[in-house]
């Protein structure tokens, strides 16, 4: 019988000419990652464990971006630990400063991620790199110690849930409606589990950068992972970044699934979670009269420079609402100067709104635009937790970034078509 | 094992944030990290917890975030058990690699009173209510089980590919 892409690349990364859902296997990822959060803890268990050589330096990356640049003394002896453990094991890919961005925004962009690879990362949203045809997925500090020690790891191959997107997209719907609608649909717990293999003409039309803000929230549903088909928009978002050599992976035609759903695309809006969960989506049109304090553009799901131009093209020309507070955070040091280059920042700061370097920042409620009681943000970041962007009461609205700017001018919950008009033509982002 | 004691029973999709925010990520001292254990979800949950208690949660415990420092926070908090309708797979395979002791109990979360008390037994795979209703435990996968019974999974590792060199 066939397999699901998630099952191929398993199989061929385990060296078995094939596994199903279920089985347990111990591979040796390509690539692990972990951050200024996560890491501390897996190099405390690597020392605990009587760790002294690291089985594969070249493989690990320690990314520095959760509550950098530093934002207490505490959060600068964590990155402190990464920084010290890089130097004592050479070999170790270490990001910090001008050279860190936001991990899962960076490793694609500098070439680390091609088809067909391995990865594993003490972070959630590793699920992220599935976009370029990889098997990439989040787990703990613990399996990232285990890496640093034997490089290796343990999974049970995921069954596999099948998304097509069909239909035609209306203009200002991007990669971040698409699954925000995913996950409405099928909640956040709806592919617990699961591989989400997300594929159909309406995905094939999406930049390469939108479908990593779709891999991105895979999680969200749960997920184990999130993995797209690699095809030609792979290859040319790979050249000039890397010497790796990918394996393009595509399923079988008799692949089974545990389920398959449909979502035809025609007529979908603009589209917001509500709190406190990802899955209570609605069109921003039918918001209401929601009131807004801050707008928040960047993260892992939407600081790339694509996302900077949708904001800047609802921004250009307009002034953010008295009252509104509005931060644009580039999600890595290249998407920083491109957006300067490419005359962005004068944009956003026409418009009124701040400009911070790359950071997680105020995604998790680090830093750099924390929420106080009651308060609503309209943020382009992947939950909407309780709390999770500042105080216990105050509330996170997810959107795309063209939303996010078009709330930012309006000062309430906004459809950027409301803003901007209606497109000529579908598909941005 | 056995467990018995208080239970404490919380919703469905009980998110990571909510177990311990991330404000509080600056450490990863678990004595630091239990003081705000479930701080969002039920403020002032961890004041006059009684060490040994069972916390009880509805479908999909522990989505969100892949911090380890949500189970970490738990066991340290005095949890001794965390019983749910189901798991999110991250805090599972965190609650697994780390030894806090997790039992998947599809409608438990309905079936039972916050402030009532419960036995798990593990050894026996079955769950005793208040009401002296026995619940059966779905066994552990083999693999899974090799994991637990070495104490976790760099143990597991240890054991299995040698000491570190």
């Amino acid at each position: 019988m066939g397999m699901t892409m998630t099952e191929k690349v398993l199989a061929a990364r385990a060296g078995m000419a094939s596994v199903k859902p279920g089985d347990f296997l111990e591979v040796e990822p390509d690539l692990a990652l972990a951050n200024d959060i996560t890491a501390p803890l897996a190099i405390a268990e690597f020392r605990r464990a009587g760790g002294r050589r690291v089985r594969y330096p070249e493989r690990v990356y320690l990314v520095a971006d959760h509550f950098t640049p530093n934002k207490d003394i505490e959060s600068a002896e964590q990155a402190k630990i990464l920084r010290d453990f890089s130097r004592e094991h050479s070999g170790i890919h270490f990001y910090e400063q001008g050279e860190v961005g936001v991990e899962h925004a960076l490793l694609p962009e500098i070439g680390a991620i091609v088809p067909g690879m391995l990865v594993i990362g003490a972070d959630s949203h590793t699920c992220t790199y599935g976009a370029l045809g990889a098997f990439s997925t989040g787990m703990g500090s613990t399996d990232i110690a285990g890496f640093l020690l034997t490089g290796k790891a343990w999974l049970r191959v995921p069954a596999t849930f099948r998304v097509v997107f069909t239909g035609t997209r209306r203009p200002w719907i991007t990669g971040k409606d698409l699954i925000l609608a995913l996950i409405g649909r099928i909640s956040v717990s709806g592919a617990n589990y699961m591989a989400l293999e997300i594929s159909g003409p309406v995905v094939e039309g999406l930049s390469v950068e939108g479908r990593l803000t779709m891999a991105n929230m895979a999680i969200e549903a749960g997920a184990k992972n999130g993995i797209f088909p690699p095809d030609g928009k792979v290859t040319s978002y790979l050249a000039g970044r890397t010497d790796r050599r990918g394996e393009y992976v595509v399923p079988d035609a008799d692949a089974s699934y545990a389920k398959t759903v449909e979502i035809d695309v025609t007529g979908l809006q603009p589209q917001v979670a509500f709190p406190h969960l990802p899955e209570n989506t609605r069109p921003a049109r039918e918001a209401g009269d929601m009131r807004i304090d801050q707008v928040v553009i960047g993260s892992c799901t939407n600081g790339r420079i694509e996302d900077l131009r949708l904001a800047a093209e609802v921004l250009r020309g307009r002034r953010v609402a008295k009252g509104v507070r509005c931060i644009v955070i580039p999600a890595t040091p290249k998407v920083y100067r491109q957006a300067l280059h490419e005359g962005l920042f004068d944009v956003f700061l026409d418009a009124g709104a701040v400009i911070s370097a790359p950071t997680c920042g105020p995604c998790l409620g680090g830093h750099m635009g924390i929420l106080a009681g009651g308060e609503r943000c309209v943020s382009t970041t992947n939950r909407n937790f309780v709390g999770r962007m500042g105080a216990r009461t105050s509330e996170v609205y997810l959107a795309s970034p063209a939303v996010a700017a078009a709330s930012a001018v309006t000062g309430r919950i906004t459809d950027p078509a409301q803003v901007v008009g209606e497109k000529e033509e579908g598909g941005v982002v | 094992m056995r467990f018995q004691g208080r239970i404490y029973v919380f919703g469905a999709d009980v998110n990571t944030d909510e177990i311990i925010p991330a404000r509080y990520l600056t450490t990863s001292d678990p004595a630091a990290l239990a003081r705000h254990c479930m701080e969002d979800a039920r403020p002032g949950f961890v004041s006059g917890l009684v060490p040994g208690s069972i916390m009880v949660a509805g479908a999909n415990f522990g989505c969100g975030s892949s911090r380890e420092h949500a189970p970490i926070a738990i066991k340290a908090a005095g949890i001794s058990c965390v019983v749910a309708d189901s798991f999110a797979r991250i805090f599972f395979r965190n609650a697994i690699n780390t030894g806090l002791p997790i039992v998947e109990s599809p409608g438990i979360a309905a079936a039972v009173t916050e402030g009532e008390t419960m036995e798990v037994d593990l050894d026996e795979g079955v769950l005793v209510l208040s009401s002296g209703r026995r619940v059966k435990i779905p066994p552990f996968p083999p693999f899974m089980r090799g994991i637990i019974e070495e104490g976790g999974w760099m143990a597991y590792l240890v054991r299995r590919h040698g000491a570190p060199a």
